[in-house]
């Protein structure tokens, strides 16, 4: 068969051959080429949906035609204390040329605010326990105008170990308490900017995750359930949605938030990079030649310039759908819209799957991706990116790229370290790791410290962090990783180490045999495999 | 040496603080220089505030090269100052000095470690007649501080032992704990300077708090956070 003929069978799905060109991997801040065994299956992402001709058009239309409620001008009065929470900078991945959506949103938003009289506005960034965003990064989000009118007295971060900054709403019938930032708490409107990269982001979880504090995030971001979770980006099957929805409808009783979703393509590559997310038997000569030029450039510079110059090239998204108004119809249509770009329907589980670490993940934006950080990439979410069935067999083998070097950032993941050197090297097991060691890094007064007046994420988000790979551990037999550049790291995380992914591949099939079926997820760009 | 009641339950572990530097901004010769300025006369107050400027270069160059050279060297200034009028000065001192200097990010700090249920101990080389005001402005009760030594009601240049300096300051919070029942594993220490090298080390939970670069290089060495309680919290109080 060839090359072209390959490529027709199925779309998005590609099955090596003896005259297939080498697929190409990420390797951390560098790339790999490798020639894959005859009959690997390789899957791709669909190709971006085309971005919506007039975006501003999009917003203004959803915020008048909202779903389940009054139109947005229609709720406004003068002299209302109106909120508007807006996604941090872990969405989207990389962080999208300017002008960012949410600024686009927001110039719409305020406009409007300001017509009707209403001058108490706040903007709040949602980043939940996350690190909070620095100045810089705050501007570029936003734009300058905004920036310069807002900050810091009415745009600021969300700091959920305020002690009189946050509020309880209530419980559960399960007993899980519901607490939320007291400003928006206080607030006629609460007007929620999102950006939906995958289906697991937005509905409840925008306003009762984003805005809530370490014990109202206890009850979901645990073990138990994520072991309950089929996969999380099928709401449908994961009881982390299950949760974070009961939990959600609490803060709809309470309070009036009027929700503004976005979907995004996953045009995340800009035009000088934009043979990444091609099938390498297609790639042109000047594709080839780009390929060729980003690996020597990448190997002659250090790991921080590296890390410097892969963060600073920004995502070329676009927006393919907007919706307003209540959480639950706005996120049914936003989910639907996601799974038109993301989903990939795929025949049958693979025995190996095999693909690259990237350098960027929702957590280390501006920052190093430590050996925590490759866990979740890894079991955490690679394995999650399914809808139906996991993409690998009960027991397979995952095999991921990455050198895995023992390196943190100091001041966004200072308790990572401890987690990783200290605690990791004890007990793998999360339930251990639970109920002995999480609540003293939560309360830990210099990690508190650091995430309330410095830029790090709270003590226990390393936790969060190792429970995120937990279904992904329990359903996999065997991960390998293939190029690791030491040996403690991989052994620190119970994983196995080979040198190249050739010699991964021979591993793997030690175990389940040479007829072992083999897919590589060739991501990012994200996807979500549909397996029948 | 003086120490107060404990805290109001009893705790397993306590968090041991370093002063000048890590919680305020003032230091020992902040103090020194406000006693000097508000000698009595204006001849002798002069006199006393240009010799405490002229000594002022050879305290960080005795400091680096040793904390008790520096001790020694440092407190004859005191000599011939009576108790009483250090006593009566220490508000005004706190009121101008030490207040104005106390870090944005300290009482979050003390409030923060107190509700995780640990003892807050303040161990300080700076003298115990001028930290009191601040400590229970902090709601501090149990500290250790230097003491200059009197004769006939007059500071003799001296400091009354122990004098609390880098390993003092560690072997005294060793005592402590052993005699409080405290877990030093799971204790926490925060300090601003290399001196204090010891006594981040005895501790579980070590933090380098505002360090010099020689401490912020040895706690990024052994993974230690550094935390900088010199900057506000840019989240509006609400």
């Amino acid at each position: 068969m060839t090359p072209a003929l390959r490529h027709k069978t199925d779309p998005g799905i590609v099955f090596i051959d003896n005259d297939s060109a080498a697929r190409v991997l990420h390797y951390g801040e560098d790339f790999l080429e490798e020639h894959l065994p005859i009959g690997t299956r390789v899957v791709y992402p669909p190709p971006p949906i085309r971005g919506l001709p007039n975006p501003r058009g999009a917003i203004r239309h959803a915020l008048n035609h909202p779903l389940g409620c009054d139109p947005l001008y229609a709720q406004l009065r003068p002299g209302m204390r109106v909120t508007i929470a807006l996604d941090d900078i872990s969405l989207p991945l990389p962080p999208m040329a300017t002008p960012d959506v949410r600024q686009t949103a927001l110039e719409i938003v305020l406009e409007m605010l300001g017509d009707h009289g209403v001058d108490d506005v706040h903007l709040i960034i949602a980043n939940s326990l996350h690190r909070k965003m620095t100045e810089s990064e705050m501007r570029r989000m936003v734009g300058s105008d905004i920036h310069k009118a807002y900050f810091p007295g009415r745009y600021y971060n969300h700091d959920a170990e305020d002690p009189n900054g946050m509020v309880a709403l209530g419980k559960t019938r399960h007993h899980e308490p519901v607490r939320v930032n007291r400003r928006v708490t206080e607030s006629d409107l609460v007007i929620y900017l999102n950006i939906n990269l995958v289906p697991m982001d937005g509905g409840h979880k925008s306003v009762t995750v984003g805005l809530c504090d370490y014990e109202s995030l206890r009850p979901h971001h645990e073990p138990q359930t994520i072991r309950d979770s089929d996969g999380y980006m099928d709401p449908a099957k994961s009881e982390l949605s299950r949760k974070v929805d009961r939990m959600g409808k609490i803060v709809d009783r309470h309070l009036n938030v009027f929700h503004v979703e976005t979907v995004l393509n996953n045009r995340m590559y800009s035009d000088a990079l934009s043979f990444l997310g091609k099938d390498e038997d297609e790639f042109s000569d000047l594709d080839r030649l780009k390929l060729a030029g980003t690996r020597w450039s990448l190997s002659r510079l250090p790991a921080p310039a590296k890390r410097q110059f892969l963060h600073r090239i920004p995502g070329a998204f676009e927006l393919i759908g907007c919706y307003a108004g209540r959480t639950e119809p706005v996120h049914e249509k936003t989910l639907e819209r996601s799974f038109q770009q993301y989903a990939v329907p795929v025949k049958g589980q693979c025995d190996i799957l095999l693909s690259g670490i990237p350098y960027i993940s929702p957590y280390n934006v501006n920052s190093i991706l430590n050996p925590l950080l490759v866990q979740v990439m890894g079991p955490g979410y690679l394995f999650n990116l399914y809808r139906g069935k996991p993409l690998i067999k009960k027991g397979g083998t995952l095999i991921l790229a990455h050198p895995c070097y023992d390196d943190f950032d100091p001041l966004f993941h200072p308790s990572y370290i401890e987690f990783f050197h200290r605690l990791l090297p004890e007990t793998r097991d999360p339930f251990v790791l639970r109920t002995k060691y999480e609540e003293e890094f939560a309360h830990n007064p210099s990690y508190v410290q650091m995430y309330r007046d410095g830029n790090a994420y709270h003590g226990a988000h390393p936790f969060f962090m190792w429970y995120w790979g937990e279904n992904g551990r329990q359903h996999v037999g065997r991960i390998i990783v293939a190029g690791a550049k030491n040996q403690h790291v991989p052994e620190i995380l119970g994983w196995e180490s080979a040198e190249t992914v050739t010699e991964a591949i021979a591993m793997a099939r030690s175990t389940h045999g040479r007829s072992a079926e083999i897919t590589m997820l060739h991501v990012p760009p994200i996807m979500i495999p549909e397996v029948s | 040496m003086s120490r107060g009641e404990p805290a109001n339950r009893p705790a397993k572990a306590a968090a041991f603080y370093d002063l000048d530097g890590t919680l305020i901004r003032t230091n020992l010769v902040h103090v020194l220089g406000y006693y000097a300025r508000n000698d009595q006369g204006i001849l002798r107050s002069l006199k006393t505030t240009a010799s405490t400027l002229a000594g002022i270069p050879l305290f960080p160059a005795t400091d680096f090269y040793s904390r008790k050279l520096f001790n020694d060297l440092f407190f004859k200034w005191y000599r011939g100052q009576s108790y009483d009028r250090l006593r009566s000065l220490a508000e005004d001192l706190y009121r101008d000095v030490i207040r104005p200097g106390i870090f944005p990010g300290t009482r979050a700090l003390i409030e923060q470690s107190r509700r995780s249920g640990l003892r807050q101990v303040v161990v300080t080389g700076a003298l115990e007649v001028s930290v009191r005001p601040l400590l229970d402005d902090l709601g501090i009760t149990e500290f250790v501080a230097n003491r200059l030594e009197f004769a006939d009601g007059r500071a003799t240049g001296r400091l009354a032992p122990p004098v609390m300096a880098s390993a003092s300051k560690a072997l005294w919070i060793r005592e402590y704990a052993e005699r409080e029942g405290l877990s030093l594993n799971d204790s926490y220490a925060y300090a601003d300077s290399m001196s204090d090298l010891p006594m981040l080390s005895v501790v579980g939970h070590p933090t380098a708090a505002n360090p010099d670069v020689r401490l912020r290089s040895t706690a990024r060495h052994h993974d230690w956070p550094v935390i900088d309680l010199s900057q506000p919290n840019l989240t509006p109080a609400l």
